[in-house]
């Protein structure tokens, strides 16, 4: 199987003057892990919005599942399923509310709804806390409930955006040994962000955008081939030195316009 | 339209909404301290046509609760955009105008609900109102309650921050409730006054209920019926037109 389940062609979004993802051109290939690498601010979360029909682009075409994210963002949001690098529970809400509602606005019938939160929860370990209200779960709980979310509607396409971010070692671990299962068992197509390099050796190919332009993508073994170098860590390095960077503030102000996220205090 | 949706989006408010119980004190104490201590005290001074005062702000005080409490629930908006739940219900295969409405019937509910706890006060001071009018005051109740929620969502929908709602909502609800002709009569008011009170959308939905509470009108019903729906339908539009940015 080759086909190409996201496809960008000479994608652009702008801020004011600021160019967020500078003619960017990739495409996803079915059952595929597809790693996007890149520093804070380099256009990762700009581009996962427009995939996922929150914002519009500036200039250029994507298609996600064949449908065109302008043009029928219904049929896109049919296809995929989010882990957004924000928590977007409703922490007031039981796992098991959370999920039924999430049931029902993907039009799951309340019968194999039922088997479906069931199916999930027990996948993510959280069955037995199905009745807890989720303001009492710790941070990994509470991704995991967000995985097993993501996954009720049998999206083809799983977006992650920074799914393991802040959390130990183990539960890292735990989710990841539990997203590469399901992309063998279940071939779920998935594009993820990460700043975690170990994590990304793990896609079959990543793209590495700076400053809103891809500037590498290959398999994680062809690029240290490229650059004879050991790790991916070293090439990411090697390829997007110049220090450490401020996001934008007019970025993040449109951002925030959209979606205010939610920091530690 | 989307029933599932909307039924989800209203389901979901109506948990919250019941999960947290300090809102509820809120809705009972303003109709005490309103009716019962301004209400009782202003009565010496004021008798309005025949009635008095405390009878004749009853209705007014309905639309006092129903109002704050639209505005509060639309609160909510703002509040799911803070908090990333919004993002849940944006990726969703949803069209927009069911989200505004699902929103807009859970805030409608809440307010009615909170309009019930005035209602109930009214044998205590001595108001009765006849059955076939109480049949059709609770559904007017409820469209009042949507007419002003309907205005909370064309305004959270363009909000990001509490502080900003909480600002313009007082700038909003205050002269609102006070041009409506809740708390005095409106048939003998200085020209300016008088054009602003014609043009606040409460003040018909205050002549609404005081027909239904006391027998007492200043409009004919369809012209209370048409500055509602045509206000409401304006104000639907601007949140369906604010969901809709993908900006």
């Amino acid at each position: 199987m080759n086909e190409e389940v996201v496809k960008v062609k000479n994608l652009s979004r702008d801020f004011g003057n600021f160019r967020a993802v500078d003619n960017i051109s990739f495409a996803v290939k079915t059952t595929e892990i597809f790693g996007f690498l890149g520093p804070n601010g380099a256009g990762k979360t700009t581009t996962i919005n427009i995939l996922c029909t929150l914002l519009l682009p500036t200039s250029g075409e994507a298609t996600v599942n064949g449908f065109n994210v302008v043009t029928s963002p219904d049929e896109v949001r049919k296809s995929i399923g989010i882990i957004f690098q924000d928590p977007s529970l409703d922490e007031r809400l039981t796992a098991y509310e959370n999920l039924n509602f999430h049931g029902m606005i993907y039009h799951i019938p309340r019968k194999t709804r039922k088997e479906r939160m069931k199916e999930v929860l027990d996948m993510v370990g959280l069955y037995s806390k199905k009745d807890s209200i989720v303001r009492t779960f710790s941070g990994g709980m509470r991704r995991r409930l967000e995985i097993a979310r993501g996954l009720m509607h049998h999206p083809k396409i799983l977006f992650l955006d920074e799914p393991t971010i802040g959390l130990d070692p183990q539960t890292r671990q735990y989710i990841w040994d539990y997203l590469l299962n399901l992309s063998k068992e279940e071939g779920i197509t998935m594009f993820l962000t990460t700043h975690y390099m170990d994590e990304a050796e793990i896609c079959q190919r990543v793209a590495i955008i700076d400053y809103g332009k891809i500037i590498a993508l290959d398999s994680p073994r062809q690029l240290k081939n490229e650059f004879s170098l050991g790790s991916l860590n070293e090439v990411f390095l090697r390829l997007t030195n110049h220090g450490i960077r401020e996001e934008k503030a007019s970025f993040k102000e449109h951002l925030g316009h959209l979606v205010r996220s939610r920091r530690l205090r | 339209m989307d029933f599932d949706a909307i039924r989800m989006i209203w389901l979901r408010d109506l948990i919250r909404h019941f999960r947290d119980r300090t809102r509820l004190l809120g809705s009972i104490s303003r109709p005490i301290l309103w009716l019962l201590i301004m209400g009782t005290g202003l009565r010496a001074v004021f008798n309005v046509h025949g009635i008095s005062y405390t009878h004749f702000i009853f209705p007014g005080i309905i639309a006092m609760n129903l109002i704050f409490a639209a505005m509060q629930s639309t609160i909510s908006i703002i509040w799911d955009r803070e908090f990333g739940f919004l993002r849940e219900i944006l990726v969703a295969p949803i069209p927009r105008t069911s989200i505004v409405l699902g929103k807009t019937l859970s805030g409608s509910t809440v307010a009615f609900i909170e309009g019930l706890f005035v209602l109930a006060f009214a044998p205590f001071i001595k108001i009765s109102i006849p059955l076939p009018h109480l049949f059709l005051l609770l559904p007017l109740m409820f469209f009042v309650a949507f007419v002003c929620t309907s205005l909370g969502i064309a305004i959270a929908a363009r909000m990001t921050s509490f502080e900003g709602f909480g600002v313009i909502s007082n700038f909003v609800i205050m002269p609102m409730f006070f041009l409506s002709g809740a708390m005095f009569p409106i048939d003998n008011l200085p020209y300016f006054i008088n054009i602003a009170v014609r043009l606040n959308p409460l003040t018909y939905g205050v002549d609404f209920l005081r027909r239904f509470t006391l027998g007492i009108k200043v409009f004919p019903l369809y012209i209370d019926f048409l500055c509602l729906t045509t206000f409401a339908l304006v104000m639907l539009s601007i949140g369906v037109f604010e969901f809709n940015k993908r900006t």
